[in-house]
């Protein structure tokens, strides 16, 4: 770290994967700035979470394709934002190699975990006319 | 290396952006559970809503949402830093900026959660 202060680490030299993560953290940040701050607004805000039961969830929210569509996407975004980011925490306190790549297959094991539940449900889940 | 960024505001915005950044994440975890439950064990997700609902739930839920907001402004400052170099001269001001919409939106949402626990009327949106 050099000069002025900074906000945040500076964009990796050399291309490859790590410039590449570092432009798609801002950019998800960027989409998740949107999506996920109207999520929060709209379910604790708008609506109060105690009336939004699974009933609710079928019949009021997700019987709609564009909040399926919104909330699958929210999904995607916030699993790559926040396992990357994971992973950078973890990079930072881990200093055995050995360590690091046993953490970082749990947490890239979780991600897919919670892709896969997560876009199942999204697909499957009954819309009210029972299809 | 446990600290990076020595010193003041710059210090306290990486901590704060950390420390919201692995909060919102565990919470992620629990939340993509949970709504595979409202397919997988409907009953189950409603019990947990319970939960919720509960005081100590909406406590953590203002939590949530303060580490959501702090989270989502302090990290559009660094999108506006490092896209925009210039604005590096007021990276202090700008990070003392994140916190006016954050007690504007913070507040109202706060109390919008909290006020059942008081008994107290919530906002109205119609279709509610």
């Amino acid at each position: 770290m050099s000069g002025a202060p900074r906000a945040s680490r500076q964009r990796p030299h050399g291309g490859g994967w790590e410039v590449a993560v570092w432009y798609l953290m801002r950019l998800t940040g960027v989409a998740l700035f949107v999506l996920a701050l109207a999520h929060y607004l709209i379910v604790h805000f708008l609506f109060d979470p105690s009336a939004q039961t699974a009933t609710w969830i079928i019949d009021q929210r997700w019987n709609q394709l564009f909040w399926r569509a919104f909330d699958w996407t929210l999904l995607m975004m916030v699993l790559f934002h926040g396992f990357m980011g994971m992973r950078t925490v973890i990079g930072d306190y881990t200093h055995r190699p050995r360590v690091r790549v046993l953490l970082l297959t749990i947490l890239y094991l979780l991600a897919v975990l919670l892709f896969v539940i997560g876009t199942l449900v999204v697909m499957t889940l009954p819309t009210p006319g029972g299809a | 290396m446990l600290l990076r960024y020595r010193g003041r505001e710059g210090m306290y915005g990486w901590l704060f952006h950390r420390i919201s950044g692995v909060a919102i994440w565990a919470f992620v975890i629990l939340h993509v559970v949970d709504i595979y439950l409202v397919g997988g064990n409907p009953d189950a997700y409603d019990e947990l809503l319970a939960i919720y609902a509960s005081t100590i739930g909406r406590i953590l839920e203002v939590l949530l949402g303060a580490a959501l907001l702090y989270h989502a402004l302090n990290g559009l400052r660094i999108v506006i830093l490092d896209f925009w170099p210039a604005m590096t001269r007021y990276q202090r001001v700008l990070w003392w900026a994140v916190w006016v919409p954050f007690v504007l939106i913070g507040l109202p949402v706060a109390y919008q959660i909290m006020a059942p626990v008081f008994g107290l009327p919530q906002f109205e949106f119609g279709g509610g």
